[in-house]
C-alpha cells in the first residue's frame, strides 16, 4: 500500500484542530441556553454531524449513478466510503438528540416525524452493509450497492424536509418555521459556534472518506490476491 | 400564579453524557479503521509472500 500522502498528513492534523475549536466553541465560548442550560450544547455537534450524515447519504447516491454509467469501481470504492462514514455520523446524531430530548421534551424518543425518518435512514443503511456482504461477485456487489443507495438516498431529502411538511416537535434550524413549530434562534456567539461546528464536521468527513477510501484500495487488492490464489 | 424561570435547569449531565458518547464512538471507529488496516495489510503481506513461493522454480532432484 502507498504510504499515506502528504496531502493527507496535513488534512489529519486540520481535522483534529478544527476539532478542537469546534468544541471550545460549544462547550465555553457560546452562551448558555436559558430554557434548556447547558445541554443545548450537545446542538452544535448534532447538527454538524446530521449534515454530514446526510451530505453522505446523498453523494454516495451520486457515486452509485456515477458508477451505473461508468462501470468503474472507483466509484463503488466511494460509495462504501461515503455510506459507512455517513452512517457512523448519523447514528451520533440520533443518539445526541435523544440525550437532548429526554430534559427538553421528558422522554429519550418519541415517534415524532424526523425522529421516525432518521431511525428509517441509519436503518436502511445499516442493512445496506449486511446485505452487500452477502454478495461474493465484486461486479454484482457494486451494482447492487449503486441501485440501494441510488433509492436509499431518497431518504436524505425527506429526512430534512419531514420537519417543514409535517406537523412535529422538533425545532426548526435553517429556514422559516411554519406556525406550530418551534424556530430556534441563536445569538452573534452562538451562531458563530454553530457555523464553525458545520465547517468543522466538512473537514473531518473529508479527511475520514480519504482515509476511508485507501482502506477500500487495500481491501481489493486482497480480495484479488485472494482470488488468484484459489483459482 | 406563574413560576417565572430565572435560571437555566440544570442539565449539565446530559451535555457530559452527549460528548462522552461523541467521543466514545469517534475513538471506536477510528480504531477499528486503524486494526482493519493493519490486519489487511498482513494478509496482503501473506497473500504476497505465498505468490512468491509459488512463482519460484521447483529444484530438481
Amino acid at each position: 500500500m502507498q504510504p499515506r500522502p502528504i496531502g493527507l498528513k496535513i488534512l489529519d492534523v486540520v481535522t483534529i484542530i478544527v476539532l478542537a475549536i469546534s468544541a471550545y466553541l460549544a462547550l465555553f465560548f457560546a452562551p448558555t441556553e436559558k430554557v434548556m442550560g447547558e445541554v443545548q450544547r450537545v446542538f452544535y455537534f448534532h447538527i454538524g454531524t446530521a449534515w454530514v450524515g446526510l451530505l453522505g447519504f446523498v453523494i454516495a447516491a451520486i457515486a452509485g449513478i456515477a458508477y451505473l454509467v461508468s462501470k468503474n469501481m472507483l466509484w463503488d470504492r466511494f460509495e462504501v466510503a461515503a455510506v459507512e462514514v455517513s452512517t457512523v455520523f448519523f447514528f451520533i446524531t440520533i443518539v445526541l438528540g435523544s440525550i437532548w430530548a429526554r430534559p427538553a421534551w421528558n422522554t429519550w424518543w418519541t415517534w415524532d416525524p424526523r425522529l421516525t425518518t432518521a431511525a428509517i435512514t441509519e436503518l436502511i443503511y445499516i442493512a445496506y452493509f449486511m446485505l452487500r456482504q452477502g454478495i461474493e461477485e465484486p461486479e454484482k456487489r457494486a451494482r447492487f450497492g449503486a441501485v440501494y443507495t441510488l433509492l436509499g438516498g431518497i431518504s436524505a431529502p425527506i429526512t430534512f424536509m419531514v420537519i417543514r411538511l409535517f406537523r412535529t416537535i422538533h425545532p426548526v434550524v435553517i429556514g422559516s418555521a411554519n406556525g406550530t413549530q418551534e424556530k430556534m434562534s441563536m445569538s452573534g456567539d452562538m451562531k458563530i459556534a454553530f457555523f464553525f461546528a458545520l465547517f468543522a464536521f466538512t473537514v473531518i468527513f473529508v479527511d475520514m472518506i480519504w482515509h476511508r477510501l485507501r482502506l477500500s484500495a487495500l481491501e481489493e487488492k486482497v480480495e484479488s490476491l485472494k482470488l488468484n490464489a484459489s483459482m | 400564579m406563574f413560576l417565572l424561570l430565572e435560571e437555566a435547569p440544570d442539565t449539565f449531565g446530559y451535555m457530559i453524557l452527549g460528548y462522552a458518547f461523541f467521543s466514545v464512538v469517534m475513538i471506536a471507529y477510528v480504531a477499528s479503521m486503524y486494526v482493519r488496516n493493519r490486519n489487511l495489510k498482513r494478509d496482503l503481506e501473506t497473500l504476497e509472500s505465498i505468490q512468491a513461493e509459488e512463482a519460484k522454480p521447483t529444484k530438481r532432484q
